[in-house]
């Protein structure tokens, strides 16, 4: 009746990252108005520096964008505006801005940046470019819980996952590559491509030079296409710096092969680093021209309302906005990181290592009640239920290791955090009174247990 | 180098059709009527550029619309973290009762089922995933909108079958046809999922009655397939009788509603291609469902829901602009197909859109599609003026064009029409004599009856319309 997509749930949504954020949309927690109500801290949304563009819209005061600088009405301009190569002056913009992010060390050519509504949008049409229905894409977990949909759903595309685990702290390894390489030829899947998330979701951290000079060699080696998702660039606070995939691509051992550029494609959002996600800016930046071409006219099915692409080129057309944005921004986001960190710690709860993301991979493990996805689960409905707070199990992460969560910290003010703190607080406190508690009565069972059967004994002794 | 996928580098982004190639003609030469005013005039192109005064005028009397103004700016962070996909719900109302208001408020729509999307264009892709697999089909009429073969096709890998309409009953879809088309895909092993129509027509300009929209809701009853009636001309029905939509009809007749589903947008009607609102109605609960999952590739941008709830929610404006919005329709049409019938010139008579359908048939040499190419070509380069070949809309006779006259103001208009006039002078198509300028204000105006002398003054007096070199579009290349 319906098609097969309609029909299944290849769209991922009934997974527990998704699940969390309706309970948590039952009984959304208000400081004033619903204090008891669930934090959410499953949502990767950057809310710490609005404020600094409120003050820059109040500075800019425009009348809907009917006039432009000279005093010209744009409104119906606007209106009419669909052409799918974007708007010129937004487009020069984005460049520079996503040049400025990776330190100029690497410039961009607007003509080769495709718009797209959203990250989303990006990241599915480019699966639509590279690969056909029934081949896959290598996808490192953890992973972003929404590729399911994004890469899967409507392209037909499978993924073949590149499983890291916590002894490496998680980062790909080429054993780990061709491992998940050899699997997918196993299962007679023809591999299109890598995608890596860089700064990495849900792990906030970014990849070494070397990491990513190895993986263009993976690449050029099985002549596969490799996309860089780096919608958390600007994201990073700390160091070590950011180095785009296109950064390491310039290397010139690399550029020795003429074509390793045509294999390399970016996609990008503003959603993260300005935290606009309602705006739906997403874009793919490529060299390949066909890619380009292709994506171009798909871009049809997913256009930046012109409205949006008008304000924000004037908005990225301040430098001095951008540049004090941007340092604020990062400042912000490693403050409240440290916060969520060492409040964490005092509960005895670590985090990975990271430098950038607007959440933190922290590690449970030690509250599982066995290491297993089962007792995973259940420490996250504990978490949601009892204790308020949405947080992402590791996985809906698609995680091979068990016990991992991920926790958002930007998308609330500083003393929701805090609330959240103590509760996590109160919670390790309960459990580890409860776990003593029951570590004590199990003792006594046990040893209760141990005294019948030795006397058990002794009587079958006497009774013989 | 590695490879891209089969649909990347494949056709099925359909722009090698000559409905592009007429617009790429047009964009290495645009008219502008100082800096180019021999330059090509785009007549391909179907917006509606008539009321902008109108909605700029409103714009300016609520600088709450926009969260860039003092008096919006409040709610500029909340409206900026806004993703949800169940869409801002005063939007999604909002929408909902102008799609009521266009209907006559004959019919209310349910807010809970407008679900977003990227434009009609991403609409139908959507609702192509939602109903059919790969190697399915949709019955389409034609004539069609050459987009669709883009839209429904391309990455959904749905096929589209057509359902021949012909001149001889000016292109009216029949049950005969319906049939013939459905029961020629069985024997081809071709599953039909369902039936697409568009109403009010493009390129027709007209739209059905209640009777054939009853007809064909058995049609697809009987043969339990979808029907998605496309219906983003609803407010361009300019003259009488009124629109009826399938909404209305399905109060009307014992229907199976999970196969109804209806794509709207606000580019037509309002004018607003540019801000990409593109709406899916279904009747459908799972369908409703999954077209809202999937509408996460092409929300609307939180910015423009928050300006349209604002707008359409103002019930005093958009009833004055349905009705000015026809005004202004109607004029222009009417003075358009009066002009291009004194130069011999007829069109399919219609009440709607933002075209008309132009019959060149006797303008053929023969009466092939290469005739037909080959007479668009001359239009093309030596008349000056893209307007779009029949074929290019899958119809299946020669000799019919679409002519849009919506999107220029009324001096191109004029313009348009003293080079078709002489053109068809040249061809001696047109036995006016050279002096006789007919639609040179003055001597009109003698020659005319009051009533329609004081509709040309209004045309006159139209207010004048975007240039083709906006800034906008300039720094392309």
């Amino acid at each position: 009746m319906l098609s097969s997509k309609a029909s299944s749930n290849c769209h991922g949504q009934d997974s527990l990252y998704f699940l969390g954020w309706q309970v948590y949309e039952k009984n959304p927690f208000h400081e004033v108005e619903n204090p008891t109500g669930i934090i959410q801290m499953g949502l990767a949304e950057n809310q710490v520096s609005f404020d600094l563009v409120e003050s820059w819209l109040r500075q800019n005061p425009d009348v809907m964008g009917l006039k432009n600088k000279d005093g010209e009405s744009v409104f119906r301009d606007l209106a009419l505006f669909q052409d799918y190569h974007g708007m010129p002056a937004f487009k020069n913009e984005l460049v520079e801005y996503m040049a400025k992010i990776r330190g100029n060390k690497v410039k961009f050519d607007p003509n080769n940046l495709v718009l797209a509504a959203g990250a989303t949008s990006a990241n599915e049409t480019l699966i639509f470019c590279l690969a056909d229905p029934g081949d896959a894409i290598l996808l490192p977990t953890p992973s972003y819980a929404g590729f399911d949909r994004d890469l899967k759903w409507r392209t037909g595309v499978e993924i073949v996952p590149i499983h890291c685990s916590s002894s490496n702290g998680f980062r790909i390894s080429m054993f780990a590559l061709e491992e998940a390489y050899e699997r997918a030829q196993k299962l007679n899947l023809k591999v299109k491509g890598v995608l890596i998330t860089n700064p990495s979701n849900p792990l906030g951290t970014t990849m070494t030079k070397d990491e990513l000079q190895s993986l263009i060699t993976f690449a050029i080696d099985k002549d596969i296409h490799l996309i860089s998702d780096e919608v958390f660039s600007g994201t990073v606070f700390d160091s070590p710096c950011f180095i785009s995939i296109m950064e390491a691509a310039m290397d010139s051992n690399l550029k020795r092969n003429t074509d390793v550029l045509s294999r390399i494609h970016i996609v990008y959002s503003l959603s993260k680093d300005l935290g606009l996600p309602g705006f739906r800016v997403g874009m793919i930046y490529s060299n390949n021209q066909t890619v380009v071409s292709a994506a171009t006219k798909m871009s049809s099915f997913g256009l930046v309302s012109s409205q949006t692409q008008y304000l924000l080129s004037y908005m990225l057309a301040n430098k001095k906005f951008t540049s004090h944005y941007m340092k604020r921004n990062q400042k912000r986001l490693k403050k409240r990181k440290e916060m969520l960190v060492s409040g964490l710690k005092k509960s005895g709860i670590k985090c990975l290592k990271s430098n950038a993301g607007l959440f933190c991979w922290v590690d449970m493990r030690h509250l599982l009640c066995s290491n297993t996805f089962e007792a995973e689960t259940d420490l996250w409905k504990k978490i949601l239920c009892e204790v308020g707070l949405n947080i992402s199990p590791g996985s809906s992460f698609h995680c091979s290791q068990p016990g991992w969560f991920r926790v958002c910290f930007a998308n609330m003010n500083q003393s929701t955090l805090q609330v959240a703190l103590r509760r996590i607080k109160d919670f390790v406190e309960r459990s580890s009174f409860d776990y003593q508690q029951n570590m004590a009565s199990l003792s006594r069972k046990l040893i209760s247990n141990w005294v019948r059967k030795l006397s058990s004994a002794d009587r079958e002794e006497q009774e013989r | 180098m590695a490879a891209i996928s089969k649909i990347a580098t494949g056709n099925g982004h359909g722009e090698n059709s000559a409905y592009f190639d007429g617009w790429k003609a047009y964009e290495t030469n645009p008219f502008h009527p100082t800096d180019r005013p021999d330059g090509v005039i785009q007549m391909g192109l179907a917006e509606n550029q008539l009321c902008f005064d109108f909605i700029e005028k409103w714009l300016m009397e609520h600088p709450e619309a926009s969260i860039c103004t003092a008096e919006g700016v409040s709610k500029f962070k909340e409206t900026a973290l806004f993703q949800d996909y169940h869409g801002i719900p005063e939007f999604r109302q909002a929408v909902a009762k102008f799609m009521g208001k266009v209907r006559g408020d004959r019919v209310k729509f349910d807010p809970d089922r407008i679900v977003m999307s990227g434009g009609a264009t991403g609409a139908h892709e959507m609702v192509a995933f939602c109903l059919a697999d790969p190697g399915e089909a949709f019955l389409v009429p034609t004539p069609y909108y050459p987009g669709f073969d883009r839209d429904l096709r391309w990455r959904t890998g749905v096929e589209l079958v057509p359902v021949v309409c012909d001149s001889a009953n000016d292109f009216k879809i029949t049950i005969d046809s319906l049939q013939s088309a459905y029961h020629k895909a069985q024997e081809a092993n071709i599953k039909i999922k369902g039936l697409l129509i568009t109403n009010p027509s493009n390129p027709l300009g007209t739209f059905m009655d209640k009777e054939t929209l009853k007809n064909i809701i058995n049609f697809v009853n009987e043969k339990n397939i979808h029907l998605i009636g496309d219906e983003i001309y609803a407010a361009t029905v300019f003259m009488e009788p009124e629109f009826v939509s399938i909404s209305e009809v399905i109060e009307e007749v014992e229907c199976n509603r999970d196969l109804i589903h209806i794509v709207y947008s606000l580019s037509k009607d309002m004018g607003f291609p540019g801000f990409r609102v593109g709406i899916v109605y279904s009747y459908n609960d799972t369908v409703t469902s999954c077209a809202r999952k999937m509408s996460s590739f092409g929300l609307v941008s939180s910015q423009t829901q928050h300006l349209i709830a604002t707008m359409l929610s103002n019930d005093e404006f958009i009833d004055n602009f349905v009705a000015e919005s026809r005004e202004r329709l109607f004029k222009r049409h009417k003075y358009f197909t009066w002009a291009l019938s004194q130069i011999g010139i007829c069109s399919l008579k219609s009440n709607a859109g933002l075209f008309i359908w132009m019959d060149l048939r006797k303008l053929l040499k023969e009466k092939t599609f290469e005739a037909e190419m080959d007479l668009w070509r001359v239009i093309i380069d030596e008349v000056k003026l893209n307007v779009s070949p029949g074929s290019s809309f899958h119809c299946h006779e020669p000799g019919w064009f679409r002519v849009c006259f919506a999107n220029m103001d009324i001096n191109s208009m004029e313009i348009a029409l003293s080079r078709i006039r002489n053109f068809m002078v040249k061809n001696n198509e047109t036995m006016v004599p050279p002096r006789n300028k007919l639609w040179r204000r003055t001597s009109l105006k003698l020659s005319l009856s009051r009533s329609l002398s004081r509709k040309m003054d209004d045309f006159i007096m139209s207010p004048s319309i975007m240039s083709p070199q906006s800034p906008l579009v300039q720094a392309r290349t």
